[in-house]
């Protein structure tokens, strides 16, 4: 757990990234479009959890949207009860609680809203209470040993079992406009834009943060036990390991790393809706990945980064080609190049730079180079 | 690592000024000369108009169009989005606003909030558009309001809506849900005898806040009549059998339903069905424009009644031009329900505000909106109240086979808009 | 709130409510049989199944229109032959998308999934260049809308009637092919042991191809049935995909029998609870009773045991 576990090329591609995010990018994009940079940073996190659950120990969840957006829900509580004080809810029959309860003829604060008045609770409630529910899901599923697609339908019933509760609940979730109109983070206006270009910054060094977390955690031995599995689960079995348990704590991982996202995003957007946590979403989520490649923790990010920039560009010109193009994109992606872009770096870059610098062993799948930055802009 | 780096780089703001200068460095630079075209009256200069860097040329002024053209939502706001472009070609047509003419630059909320929110903030913060028609749902509203407010955009929202709001910054040109709801309840009461109502809605903010209104309504506000039902649906609900049986052994005198998008389909085919005629059962919806006709079928609907500020049917010298015009540009096929109508409000409102005000600018328009007339108004008349909504009259229509409305009843009078009504809430 | 209410009232309501109960039943066995017969048969997750559904809806519509404009005196019958063509196109672009899509994914069961999801991505986008964002209305013969009287009050929804006829005869059907007949123990051996079925000599690919066919025809068929009581837009597929999988899941993906097993509860308790509380509330307490019996049984209620 030393800088001996990462290598050298390692860090000097993190470094690159972290120079990308947090120098190139507020220096070249005007601040409009660093908001929405800061934005897709923020599904770079779910990204990390990815990478781990499914890259490594393969699983598939589809449900990574209930995870952000649980992360999303508990900041956006916090900031709805801090924008509803008295004085600004005075019109309302019950002054002081949000104004969507009011509307839903709720007259005192439930319970579970209660403990998000305290910021500290709430930064706690961001990774756990996503973790908590990846807990509960994953002791039912992975001590039963079910996996695979099965997993992957039952973790998208849940996130539409979610949705439907959550605007179904209006009173207490806010239905389906969500929770809006957040203000202020401890009287620190989040709507300017010198809130958001601090925002940003926090949303980039958490993701590197957590970045380096991953990457210590793929380094471990836990890590080579996660891709073991991927590859014979009865082996590892056999091996005296509890498959079950390694599999928890990844799903736990990944669930956290979305809570985190989701909290960022909710910081950076100023609301938070049921549209995150459905199924679509949590497809989403997962092809972001897919498309920077499963396998490499710098692949997802750059991955996100790019398919939502391609999204946003072409979205605002063609609309209607931008559903057909992204189709087929994903379609590409998972039949030709299922490692992704990470996967065509590793094939194409990778071997030219092998010249450059022989060495003796090739690469092993998990320690894939950065895709350079060529790939992205 | 993150945290030296928090000023914002000098260079991005600064060359923004700059450039924010630079485009208004023409303008300041040839105010009176470029010849205007010869067809339209020169307008007042750009300078004079423009004091907070809108997107205003000389002759031409941009603006947003900003709905779901994919996505689940596509299906209702198409309509508002055609009807948007037949008012601003029409208003180019007759030489602009200010003498300037209207371009739009459209984008697509896929029917999904965020990234309304998304749009709208490069609608305002990159294109500098002067004004924004757009938005259907509630919730794409909420997510797109703070955006209006903090950066100062105008938006014109075109849905009936649940009330509940009133923002400097956007324009409520469809009714809100007193308008709406309470006249066709004392049309329904009086001429049918209802008594027992039974309320239905899809499960989200609109349908529940009418109901509500409808609720008190019927028990406080008229004498006799009380609520036997009430039930709600998930949105995209598709089975109504259930409900319908419910609805047989309680026997309201009318049902009164506010369900929207894919279910209403569902629920109209199932009601006719399970063999409730419609002819014999009065049912009253505030949901059901000729839009959702076409995807339900008319003859599954005939003899239902609407209730809402504009039917297509409607006989005035306005609407005999404003059908024609609008079928000449969208197709003979095209069907105009009541939020295309509101939308179509939206720029004419719009440029007969900025003429009042003489100005693109914002806080001017906001301040002038209040007392605006559209006489040219499909509806008939219209006029912006102090609270940004529009004084309109309430319409009912009862529904024939081919999925029009005839109209049987309007208000004698405007009824004024109250977003936050007392004694409903 | 069955006070007040004389008895013949309350069982014709009964009666109409039980019916109502099977008529849900028989739509959810209809959504969920192809995506059944996939999931079960190859283990690859359609995702793009209520684009396949769509697809049939649209059919109709487009025979509805043709028999509206060319063959009017034939109108009362066009359902029969749009059924028969919905089958047809969405088993057709079944085997035309397992062709070219699915057969390169079969080791990576969880990439299909994805994959399917870029289709419907792309079919919606279709349907709205082809069809109009817009809802179309699909006009039906006269004699297929409205009611029956069996007594005085019982009035029984022909809609209801031929979804339940239509449902039990694929059914069937369904059964007779992969149970009794040679090309359904084809299938169930490659279920069982792909390797083995191929060295025995069976056409692996050939049987794949034909059972994701089948399973989109079916999803073809429902789309089409379901013009009876739904919309038609390019998005409507989403609508019916959220119960379809949860009646799959539920079942246990393995198993035909097990999936109509959870149809039947899922429906009466949805249907039943519908009836004594509001639609909301009863959604979400069928869906967290799934949860709660899937977190105490995740395989779902019924389990084949396969040799992988």
């Amino acid at each position: 757990m030393t800088e001996s576990s990462f290598s050298r090329k390692d860090m000097i591609a993190v470094l690159i990234f972290a120079a990308f995010i947090l120098i190139v990018l507020p220096l070249a994009l005007e601040p409009f479009r660093l908001n929405l940079v800061g934005k897709y940073l923020t599904y770079g996190f779910v990204g990390l959890g990815l990478v781990l659950c499914w890259g490594d120990a393969g699983i598939l969840s589809l449900g990574q949207g209930i995870f952000f957006g649980l992360g999303g829900y508990c900041m956006a509580m916090f900031l709805k009860l801090e924008a509803s004080t008295p004085a600004a809810t005075k019109i309302q029959s019950t002054p002081g609680i949000p104004d969507f309860m009011d509307w839903n003829q709720l007259t005192a604060l439930p319970w579970f809203w209660r403990p998000f008045h305290s910021l500290a609770f709430t930064i706690a409630a961001v990774p756990l209470v996503p973790a908590l529910l990846a807990f509960v899901i994953g002791l039912a599923m992975f001590k039963r040993r079910v996996g695979g697609t099965y997993f992957a339908i039952i973790t998208q019933a849940i996130a539409a079992i979610l949705t439907i509760l959550i605007i179904g609940q209006q009173g207490y979730t806010g239905g389906v406009n969500g929770i809006t109109d957040l203000r202020t983070l401890l009287g620190w206006d989040i709507r300017t834009d010198h809130a958001k270009l601090v925002l940003y910054f926090i949303s980039g060094g958490l993701l590197i943060a957590c970045l380096l977390l991953a990457q210590l955690v793929r380094r471990s031995k836990l890590g080579r036990i996660l891709v073991a599995m991927r590859e014979r689960e009865d082996r590892v079995r056999f091996s005296g390991y509890d498959v079950a348990n390694f599999k928890i704590f990844v799903f736990c991982a990944a669930a956290a790393l979305a809570g985190i996202g989701g909290a960022m995003f909710t910081l950076q957007v100023g609301f938070m809706s049921p549209s995150f946590v459905g199924i679509v979403p949590s497809i989403e989520l997962v092809i972001f990945t897919a498309v920077g490649g499963r396998t490499s923790l710098l692949g997802a990010l750059y991955g996100t980064l790019l398919v939502n920039w391609a999204k946003t560009t072409f979205s605002e010109d063609l609309p209607q080609l931008w559903l057909l193009a992204m189709g087929a994109l994903f379609i590409a992606v998972v039949v030709a190049f299922p490692n992704g872009l990470a996967g065509l770096v590793q094939e194409n870059v990778a071997p030219l730079l092998a010249r450059l610098r022989p060495r003796l062993r090739p690469v092993p799948s998990a320690t894939v180079d950065a895709p350079k930055q060529g790939a992205v802009r | 690592m993150a945290l030296d780096r928090i000023d914002p780089p000098p260079s991005s703001a600064l060359r923004r000024r700059l450039l924010q200068g630079m485009a208004a460095l023409p303008a300041a630079a040839l105010v009176p000369p470029l010849l205007p075209h010869a067809a339209r009256a020169a307008g007042p200069a750009t300078a004079a108009v423009n004091a907070t860097g809108l997107a205003v040329t000389d002759d031409a002024v941009t603006v947003g169009i900003l709905h779901s053209i994919t996505g689940t939502m596509a299906i209702s706001e198409t309509g508002s989005v055609e009807a948007e472009k037949l008012a601003i070609s029409q208003i180019n047509a007759e030489g602009g606003v200010l003498g300037r003419k209207i371009n739009f630059i459209q984008e697509d909320g896929a029917s999904d909030w965020p990234t309304f929110a998304e749009k709208a903030k490069k609608l305002l913060v990159k294109d500098k558009c002067a004004a924004v028609f757009g938005c259907w749902t509630s919730a794409s509203r909420k997510a797109v309001l703070p955006v209006f407010e903090q950066y100062n955009g105008m938006l014109y929202y075109p849905t009936f809506y649940e009330g509940l709001e009133q923002s400097k910054n956007v324009i409520y040109t469809g009714q809100e849900a007193t308008q709406q709801i309470i006249a066709g309840l004392d049309w329904v009461t009086k001429e049918k005898g209802a008594k027992t109502f039974y309320l239905l809605g899809s499960d989200y903010i609109w349908p529940r806040t009418s109901n509500k209104i409808a609720r008190k309504h019927i028990e406080n506000h008229m004498k006799g009549t009380r609520v036997v039902g009430e039930d709600y649906f998930p949105l995209g609900h598709t089975q109504f059998n259930s409900v319908i049986n419910k609805m047989k052994l309680v026997k309201p005198d009318v049902i009164y339903a506010i369900i929207v998008g894919g279910s209403n389909v569902a629920f109209y085919k199932q009601l006719k069905a399970a063999g409730v005629d419609l002819s014999k059962q009065t049912l009253m919806t505030i949901s059901v424009t000729e839009d959702e006709i076409l995807g339900i079928g008319g003859e599954n609907i005939a003899g239902a009644y609407a209730c809402m500020k504009y039917f297509q049917s409607l006989q005035n010298p306005n609407n005999a031009k404003f059908v024609p015009a609008f079928k000449a540009m969208w197709g003979e096929k095209s069907v105009i329900g009541d939020v295309t109508q509101a939308a179509y409000l939206g720029p004419w409102l719009w440029k007969l505000t900025a003429e009042k005000a003489q100005s693109f600018d914002i806080d001017k328009i906001a301040a002038a909106s209040p007392g605006v007339e559209f006489k040219g108004a499909p509806e008939g008349y219209v006029r912006i109240h102090p609270n940004h909504h529009l004084w309109s009259k309430t319409r009912v229509g009862r529904a024939r086979t081919d999925g029009q409305y005839d109209v049987i009843y309007e208000t004698a009078d405007l009824m004024e808009p109250n977003p936050f009504p007392v004694g409903y809430q | 709130m069955f006070m007040g209410y004389s008895l013949g009232d309350l069982g014709s309501i009964l009666a109409m409510q039980g019916f109502a109960g099977l008529v849900l039943f028989s739509v959810f066995v209809l959504m969920a049989l192809g995506l059944a017969i996939i999931f079960g048969q190859m283990g690859v997750i359609n995702m793009a199944h209520g684009e396949f559904m769509i697809l049939g809806a649209y059919v109709t519509f487009l025979c509805s229109r043709l028999f509206a404009a060319y063959l009017p005196g034939a109108f009362a019958l066009y359902f029969f032959l749009a059924i028969i063509l919905a089958f047809c196109a969405s088993g057709l672009l079944g085997m035309a998308v397992e062709w070219a899509l699915i057969r390169h994914l079969y080791k990576r069961p969880l990439d299909t999934l994805l994959a399917t999801w870029g289709l419907s991505l792309i079919l919606q986008q279709v349907y709205r260049s082809i069809f109009g964002a817009r809802e179309v209305g699909v006009e039906l013969p006269g004699w297929m809308m409205g009611s029956t009287h069996l007594t005085e009050q019982i009035e029984i929804p022909i809609n209801g009637l031929i979804v339940m006829v239509l449902t039990t005869l694929i059914t069937l059907a369904v059964y007779l092919l992969i149970f009794r007949a040679g090309w359904g123990r084809q299938v169930r051996a490659v279920t069982q042991n792909r390797a083995m079925a191929s060295a025995v000599g069976i056409d692996t690919e050939r049987v794949d191809r034909l059972t994701y066919g089948l399973g989109c025809g079916i999803a073809g068929i429902a789309g089409s049935a379901f013009t009876m009581i739904g919309s038609t837009s390019p998005t409507a597929g989403q609508l019916y995909i959220v119960d379809t999988f949860l009646v799959v899941v539920f079942g246990g993906a393995q198993s035909l029998i097990g999936t109509i097993a959870s149809a039947f509860t899922i429906s009466q308790a949805r249907s039943t609870m519908e009836f004594f509380l509001s639609g909301s509330m009863a959604q979400v307490l069928v869906l967290l009773s799934v949860v709660g019996i899937l977190m105490l049984r995740p395989q779902g209620l019924f389990v084949l045991k396969v040799r992988r």
